[in-house]
């Protein structure tokens, strides 16, 4: 915040011209984002994931800031919002789902942009290509993009921005069945913690879905300074490490044609309050699942206190910690996008287990081995165990069957090792680590949506068939 | 109606408090917007003891998600006539007629 701001606020005769001091200082820091990183072209379709909280409504005014006839260097994209009701995963009754989307209704309809409404239950009906990266568009040289601008300025001009025909999408009616379905979905998951993963990339492939059958070639996300700290620190602790650049970065391309930007990852939450309350930002208040839980009750939530406990001692811990994020950079594996066995399946980032021996995932899993073999006990038949018997730590968890997940070698379940079933998917190969914890937290992988499964299926035979013929197929270097 | 003490000027404290913007609502029943009057008594009202008598007279359910000691929760921001806290002297800020004090949770949604 303006150093100056904060001396003399409470000067009153002063405070015009430092509410104006303070508003330039934050517009220019949104438009000094999107124009430093020149991501966003002019002419493109932008979509604004709006969750009716703070930050995701600043970012929402900030937008409409920017194109307003008034502004000095004009923001030259077409923005559309969309907006992703929850309120079935967590409990909300239709009245109270009705009211809050009627509230957003009238803040998103003053914006003038076209706006989407969609129950989160969606979800359940996606077809598989969501959860397979799709081909990014073309590379364009770092000079493409001062030439794009030299063009439409030339061509355009600031009349050429005409909103395209404006769709009005209000929630249409959701299925009680389909409510149960993902309630039972959430509520597999026994820990806070996998809920809200779970939740969370559900949310995420919805987003995606809607930006790609919408048109929309870039994807705006909310989060402030503030919660990427936060999200980092519980990233490394669910085991995300390998994700962190593109889960808490500027500009995430994990989706191929999507792009996510994260445009107020530059504004702390503090500031965005201060901006929200003095210039009437609306805003709408919707509970989620950690709402008024307690500290412990997962382990974004125990980052969250640790962090912002620790900031109001030290007051640069939330920007050092975003310091540290930003040196984060994606390393670019040369895998052709085509192979889509290298994503994980859920959070489609690039697979993190398939490393070396000597690694710390070797050490889970050969920990995780020698914890179920304790558990066997002498007295049980080791035959049970079936075939799979771990002989490397690679193989650990082949047991692991689609239907409850349950360590096949308790000799109570009888019969052979379930991997003798035919369609046996084995999750566990097609997930990243952290995706992985969250399926094991789960009772039972069978509420999971179609789509996910089918696509799964899909992967494995594949890969199974890639094995059959791999004698068969040259490969560089043998 | 208490005795007035002739040389002190008696001083009703009359004040709005709001609860908004990010969840603090939640604690107080939703309800966003509160008039009070607070008791006189002999000192003047700090922050302290305002809180003290929020906790005691308005807050609804989870203290410990409002208050953390003396003072509120980290993540709390809050505002006197606009100002942040901090500017004004936090917890011992002396409450004036008509203050305006706004609870706003940073922490609630995205």
């Amino acid at each position: 915040m303006c150093q100056v701001d904060e001396e003399y606020h409470d000067q009153l005769e002063r405070t015009d011209v430092l509410r104006g001091c303070f508003k330039e200082y934050f517009i220019h820091k949104f438009r000094a984002m999107l124009g430093k990183n020149r991501i966003i072209f002019p002419g493109e379709k932008v979509l604004l994931a709006v969750s009716g909280g703070p930050s995701s409504c600043s970012m929402l005014s900030q937008v409409q800031e920017g194109l307003s006839q008034k502004a000095h260097k004009k923001l030259r994209f077409f923005p559309g919002i969309v907006y992703i009701d929850e309120g079935g995963a967590i409990g909300q009754s239709t009245e109270e789902r009705q009211r809050t989307v009627s509230e957003l209704e009238v803040v998103f309809k003053a914006t003038g942009f076209p706006f989407h409404i969609l129950p989160l239950e969606q979800v359940l009906d996606l077809p598989s290509s969501v959860v397979v990266m799709a081909l990014p568009p073309l590379e364009q040289p770092p000079s493409a993009y001062k030439a794009a601008v030299d063009r439409f300025n030339q061509t355009c001009g600031s009349d050429c921005l005409t909103p395209p025909e404006k769709q009005k999408k209000s929630l249409p009616d959701v299925h009680e069945s389909h409510t149960q379905l993902l309630q039972q979905l959430i509520g597999s998951a026994k820990t806070l913690t996998a809920r809200e993963d779970l939740l969370n990339t559900l949310r995420q492939h919805l987003l995606v879905y809607t930006a790609r059958t919408e048109g929309y070639s870039k994807l705006m996300l909310g989060d402030n300074c503030t919660r990427l700290a936060i999200k980092l620190l519980t990233s490394i602790s669910l085991g995300r490490g390998a994700q962190l650049a593109q889960d808490t970065g500027f500009s995430d391309s994990r989706y191929g044609d999507i792009i996510a930007v994260r445009p107020m990852r530059d504004y702390s939450a503090k500031e965005i309050a201060h901006y929200n309350h003095m210039f009437d930002v609306p805003s709408v208040l919707i509970p989620s699942l950690e709402t008024k839980t307690s500290e412990k009750a997962s382990i974004r939530r125990l980052t969250e206190s640790f962090v912002t406990k620790l900031q109001t001692d030290f007051p640069s811990t939330v920007s050092t910690i975003y310091r540290t994020s930003e040196k984060l950079q994606t390393v670019c594996r040369s895998s052709s996008t085509d192979d889509h066995s290298d994503r994980c399946l859920l959070c489609l980032c690039i697979l993190d287990t398939a490393v070396e021996k000597a690694s710390a995932f070797q050490a889970t899993l050969i920990s995780e081995q020698v914890s179920q073999t304790l558990f066997l006990g002498p007295g049980i038949p080791r035959q049970n165990s079936g075939p799979e018997r771990p002989a490397s730590a690679a193989s650990a968890g082949q047991c692991r069957s689609l239907s409850g997940g349950e360590d096949c070698g308790r000799a109570t379940s009888g019969g052979s090792c379930c991997s003798s079933a035919k369609e046996t998917i084995n999750l566990k190969s097609l997930l990243c680590y952290s995706c992985q914890l969250t399926i094991r937290d789960m009772s039972s992988v069978d509420h999971l949506p179609l789509y996910i499964m089918s696509e799964a299926q899909r992967r494995q035979r594949r890969s199974q068939m890639r094995d059959e013929i791999s004698e068969f197929l040259l490969n560089d270097g043998v | 109606m208490h005795h007035l003490d002739a040389t002190k000027p008696r001083i009703i404290y009359e004040s709005v408090l709001f609860f908004s913007r990010g969840g603090a609502e939640l604690l107080f029943n939703g309800v966003k917007e509160h008039h009070v009057t607070l008791p006189s008594q002999s000192e003047p009202w700090d922050m302290k003891q305002l809180l003290v008598w929020i906790q005691r007279n308005l807050l609804k359910e989870r203290p410990e998600l409002f208050l953390q000691g003396d003072s509120v929760r980290p993540g709390i921001l809050v505002l006197i006539n606009d100002a942040d806290w901090e500017l004004m002297g936090e917890l011992e800020y002396q409450l004036q007629d008509r203050d305006n004090v706004v609870f706003i949770s940073t922490l609630h949604g995205g």
